[in-house]
């Protein structure tokens, strides 16, 4: 009996020199892996443009019917994609949302993104539908933002040029 | 004359006539051949090769006519060394068609990769996507892989405005001609053309305005690639998300069956909406085809001017109020009145609606008015249309009169059908007093000066050429509308008409009798109630209780509006705060017919079933369930839970309705072509009719009861004197009225407010056209814009309907 209580305390002391394994959660983070998928974000090109054409195509993937796309012309008075379509309403209701990624493999644009972003917190049910202007990413300076007043004739296409078959 | 031959496709034995397309031959036995510029409603033009199959024929022996068979006793097959195309060829006895075959497959597959060399893929915003016919077949038949480079890809410009309606995206545009053979064939308007040649082909409009066709939206559905989009729907929603209500479209009489496709939309703050507006196949009405206004102009339902709660007159102003305390003054007013009450509703009202309304106007003893300007109907509802009327099996032999009914902007799809007969052959003789689109088609066209029109009918009873062509026909329908008429001219003009076809006698039979061109989709429905409309309707509502549903008299007409300031009590059921709500003590906030069920009667006599679209506004309830919560105050009994119950009791009590039920009305039979399952790329995105083909009413010439028509009094109708200016009404398709003008795109083909005056008639009042001038008759007062119409008389000047002068009738005016 003392035996096995010695044993014991021989892993309890042990234990008491060793470096924890939690960690002071919110203060620290842990960071994630690379394929971990958070909380989306919609891309934006280099030139502040938004990736999304507005296409529908992730909400007709989402297995959980998650997102909601409404969407509605560009011009080049008013240009938020390129091409001729962007996406006027974009929601992503996180409580329905399951998180799977399915949304993302749908993208023509790679405009939806999974990111890395875990703390998804709401206090009501309204909250937890995240609007277009706060899933869209943050421009590095005020002029790149959309709508954008371009020169006619330069955004004609909404998706990226193809690559030539490889023979 | 036709026989039948038998063939075989893929292994499955058909019988089908000899006439009949290898395409179509297929479709019938239940196999897809793909195509692209096939469609069955036009000539085959073998453009675009998508149908490639193999056809084998048996060998005949030329000395014995015999086919000669081979060692095993079958006739020995002879194949062509290459496919060839289904939907130019033929069928024979005895042939045998291999869709599936390698070499068919082979080529079905190349044709894929061939077109999408220079297609643009840009499926992800096109609002095809989902229900594109290159789509399903690339998936279908395609290879998977191009052996192209992509730099080699066709850039084209991709936003061309080929009118106010529709977008062209010349890149995704596969040269199909199915829009320009549309446009030709079918709407026998050649507005769209393709200009340049081979990879640089391209489709452009060759009218001014652009598109200028009022069934341009048809080719967006049978252009089997987004090319061809609508301004309205681009970019609205991705197919797949829409979901679709079954209606009739109930901007006039021909009633074309339509389908609603609605979403919740984020614009209008998260309510469903109707989205677009297609057609929906019914070969007795529409075929698979609808006119622009009936696909564009359906804003008005979601037009935030609507009415969506009760207001009542306190202190001469008009205040919200609960519907228990609206109806509840309602009745008791009416109550008070008895059979001082008069019920005015129109023809925009659902049968239902009707049934009810005339039901509290005969329990109170009070009067049922239809609000119109246009009469005959009582003759019509005796010598309607035949059962089992179509004008898709008239032609050789068969007659067609049209008189004063400008039919391309009243009823467009009866314009295209007309069109049709007389393209195969029956004879159409068009009367009116101007030039109208019909000429260009017509046999006969006969002018006469306004006034007439009577004369000009029973001219048609004699014995001149015309005259001839009409009486000898098989069968002979005749169209009359109001075209520079009032109520007393086309009254008179119907009973011109009703006499004409029983003297002739055409009537009792399909494809026989008497059509109205009516003003409102359910004008038919209202005269087959029981409404007439009131000849001197000012005269008659001094002092009494007017129920007025549906209709806008103080707008329409100054002297109505005085004449309602005279009335005890008003109280208005409509959509929107018109004029005349503006003068009522009670304004009841009615449905549109959009957000309920209920049905129409066509011209046609068709009564036809209209399914709920989309959510009631606010509190807004239907017509039907108001009027029978203000009857039950009043304890009469009416039905108001449900429209089928309104129905039941109408099918108890109307003649012409007897055996009629909502089930009746919602059976389907097949119909040719196919339209609308797995395979858009046959016939367009029609919708496939399955909620109900309607049925036509039965009428006494039917039953072959004896009809009681009015001899016609030989009234010489208003004629200009010397000097003097008669203007006469007209119909515009895009009018001003309260169920078009909110759609706003469409301001641009509303246009301006008009007056058409002779070359000699301008000169003498020095104005020439596009100039502004002054109009003034009775008590009105306007502004018009000069436009010369040579083919009018001197002493007429046309002033169109709804579009601000309140022209009811002849009248003779001042222009300044
Ligand atoms: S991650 Fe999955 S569930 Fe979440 S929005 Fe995307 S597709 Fe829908
Ligand atoms: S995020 Fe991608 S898939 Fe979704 S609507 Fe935008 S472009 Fe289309
Ligand atoms: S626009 Fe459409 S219907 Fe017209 S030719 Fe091109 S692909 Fe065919
Ligand atoms: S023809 Fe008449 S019923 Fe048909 S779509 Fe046009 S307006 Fe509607
Ligand atoms: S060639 Fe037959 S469908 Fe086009």
């Amino acid at each position: 009996m003392l035996k096995e209580l010695g044993r014991g305390l021989i892993t309890t002391f042990k234990m008491l020199l060793e470096s924890p394994v939690t960690i002071q959660y919110p203060e620290e983070k842990r960071p994630v892996r690379p394929r971990f998928r958070g909380r989306h974000v919609l891309k934006r090109y280099d030139n502040g443009l938004e990736k999304c054409i507005g296409c529908s195509l992730c909400a007709a993937a989402c297995p959980a019917d998650a997102i909601f796309v409404e969407s509605a012309e560009n011009t080049d008075e008013e240009r938020y994609a390129p091409g001729e379509r962007y996406a006027s309403t974009y929601e992503i209701n996180m409580l329905r949302c399951i998180f799977c990624g399915f949304c993302e493999d749908a993208c023509p644009t790679e405009a939806i993104v999974l990111g890395a972003n875990y703390e998804l917190t709401f206090t009501n049910r309204r909250d937890a539908i995240y609007t277009k202007d706060s899933l869209l990413e943050a421009v590095p300076s005020p002029e790149l933002l959309t709508p954008q007043k371009v020169e006619p004739g330069e955004y004609t296409r909404s998706i990226p040029e193809m690559e030539d078959p490889k023979l | 004359m036709t026989k039948q031959v038998t063939l075989t496709i893929d292994g499955i034995q058909i019988d089908v006539p000899d006439e009949t397309l290898v395409v179509d031959a297929a479709k019938k036995a239940g196999i897809d051949i793909p195509v692209f510029c096939y469609h069955p409603k036009m000539e085959p033009v073998g453009m675009c090769r998508m149908c490639l199959v193999e056809i084998g024929r048996p060998m005949i022996n030329r000395s014995t006519g015999q086919p000669v068979l081979n060692e095993d006793g079958q006739p020995t097959m002879q194949f062509m060394p290459k496919p060839e195309t289904a939907c130019t060829n033929l069928v024979s006895e005895g042939m045998v068609v291999l869709t599936q075959s390698e070499s068919a497959k082979e080529a079905q597959k190349d044709i894929i990769e061939f077109l999408l060399t220079s297609h643009p893929l840009d499926c992800p915003i096109c609002d095809k996507g989902g229900e594109c016919p290159l789509q399903n077949l690339t998936m279908e038949h395609g290879p998977g892989k191009s052996r192209f480079l992509f730099d080699g890809k066709f850039k084209m410009e991709k936003q061309i405005r080929l009118g106010e309606l529709i977008v062209l995206d010349r890149e995704r545009c596969i040269i199909c001609a199915r829009c320009v053979r549309f446009q030709e064939e079918v709407a026998g308007q050649a507005v769209l053309a393709i200009d340049d040649r081979g990879r640089g082909s391209e489709i452009i409009s060759v009218s001014e305005p652009g598109f200028d066709s009022v069934f341009s939206g048809n080719t967006t559905d049978i252009c089997p690639v987004g090319a061809l989009t609508t301004t309205d729907f681009r970019f609205g929603a991705r197919p797949w998300e829409l979901l679709s209500a079954a209606s009739i479209c109930g901007q006039c009489p021909v009633g074309c069956n339509i389908t609603f496709n609605t979403r919740r939309e984020a614009k209008s703050a998260g309510k469903v909406v109707i989205k677009r507006v297609m057609p929906r196949q019914n070969e007795q009405v529409n075929e698979t085809w609808i006119c622009d206004k009936g696909r564009f102009a359906y804003h008005y339902a979601k037009s935030k001017e609507r009415l969506s709660k009760p207001l009542l007159r306190k202190d001469d102003k008009l205040k919200t109020t609960s519907w228990s305390s609206a109806t509840k003054l309602v009745a008791e007013k009416l109550g008070e009145a008895g059979k001082d009450t008069i019920v005015l509703a129109s023809g925009r009202l659902s049968n239902e609606d009707l049934f009810n309304l005339k039901s509290l106007a005969d329990g109170l003893g009070g009067k049922a008015v239809l609000y119109t300007e246009m009469g005959g109907g009582d003759l019509v509802t005796q010598i309607g249309v035949g059962q089992g009327t179509n004008f898709s099996d008239m032609g050789q032999g068969d007659a067609i009169f049209v008189i004063a009914s400008d039919l391309y902007e009243e009823a467009p799809i009866w314009w295209l059908r007309v069109k049709q007969a007389a393209d195969r052959g029956a004879k159409l003789i068009v009367a009116n007093s101007r030039e109208t689109k019909l000429d260009k088609f017509a046999n006969f066209v006969v002018r006469y000066s306004n006034g007439d029109e009577v004369k000009t009918v029973q001219d048609l009873g004699g014995t001149g050429k015309i005259a001839q062509a009409f009486s000898k026909a098989d069968n002979a329908i005749v169209l009359f509308g109001s075209d520079g008429l009032g109520l007393e001219g086309s009254t008179h003009l119907a009973t011109a008409c009703a006499n004409l076809l029983e003297e002739t006698g055409h009537i009792g039979k399909a494809n026989n009798g008497l059509i109205g061109v009516w003003p409102k989709a359910n004008d038919q429905g209202a005269w087959e109630l029981g409404f007439h409309p009131e000849p001197d309707l000012a005269a008659i509502l001094k002092g009494k209780a007017v129920y007025i549903v549906g209709a806008d008299p103080a707008n329409d007409n100054p002297a109505l509006a005085k004449a309602l300031k005279k009335a005890k009590f008003v109280v208005v059921q409509d959509l929107f705060r018109t004029a005349t709500a503006e003068l009522a003590d009670v304004i009841l906030p009615a449905q549109t017919y959009t957000e309920r069920d209920g049905t129409f009667t066509s011209g046609e006599r068709r009564a036809q079933r209209f399914y709920a679209a989309v959510p009631g506004l606010g509190e807004s309830k239907p017509d039907y369930a108001i009027t029978s919560e203000i009857a039950e105050k009043l304890n009469i009994q009416l039905e108001g839970t449900s429209s089928v119950l309104v129905f039941e009791k109408l099918a108890a009590s109307v003649k012409d309705f007897a055996g009629l039920s909502y089930a009746k009305l919602a059976e389907v039979t097949e119909q040719w072509p196919i339209v609308g399952r797995g395979d858009l790329y046959y016939g367009g995105s029609t919708y496939e009719n399955t909620q109900g083909l309607g049925v036509q009413l039965v009428s006494a010439s039917d039953r072959g009861e004896t009809v009681s028509i009015p001899k016609v009094r030989n009234d010489a109708g208003l004629r200009p004197k010397k000097d003097e200016l008669l203007a006469v009404p007209i119909t515009k398709l895009y009018d001003r009225g309260t169920t078009v003008a909110p759609t706003e795109f469409l301001t641009e083909r509303i246009g301006d407010v008009t007056i058409a005056l002779h070359p000699e008639a301008a000169k003498k009042l020095g104005v020439e056209a596009g100039k502004r001038v002054k109009i003034s008759f009775e008590d009105v007062e306007g502004e018009a814009v000069v436009k010369i119409d040579e083919t009018i008389s001197a002493g007429v000047a046309l002033v169109p309907r709804s579009m601000g002068l309140a022209i009811r009738e002849p009248v003779v005016i001042k222009v300044q």
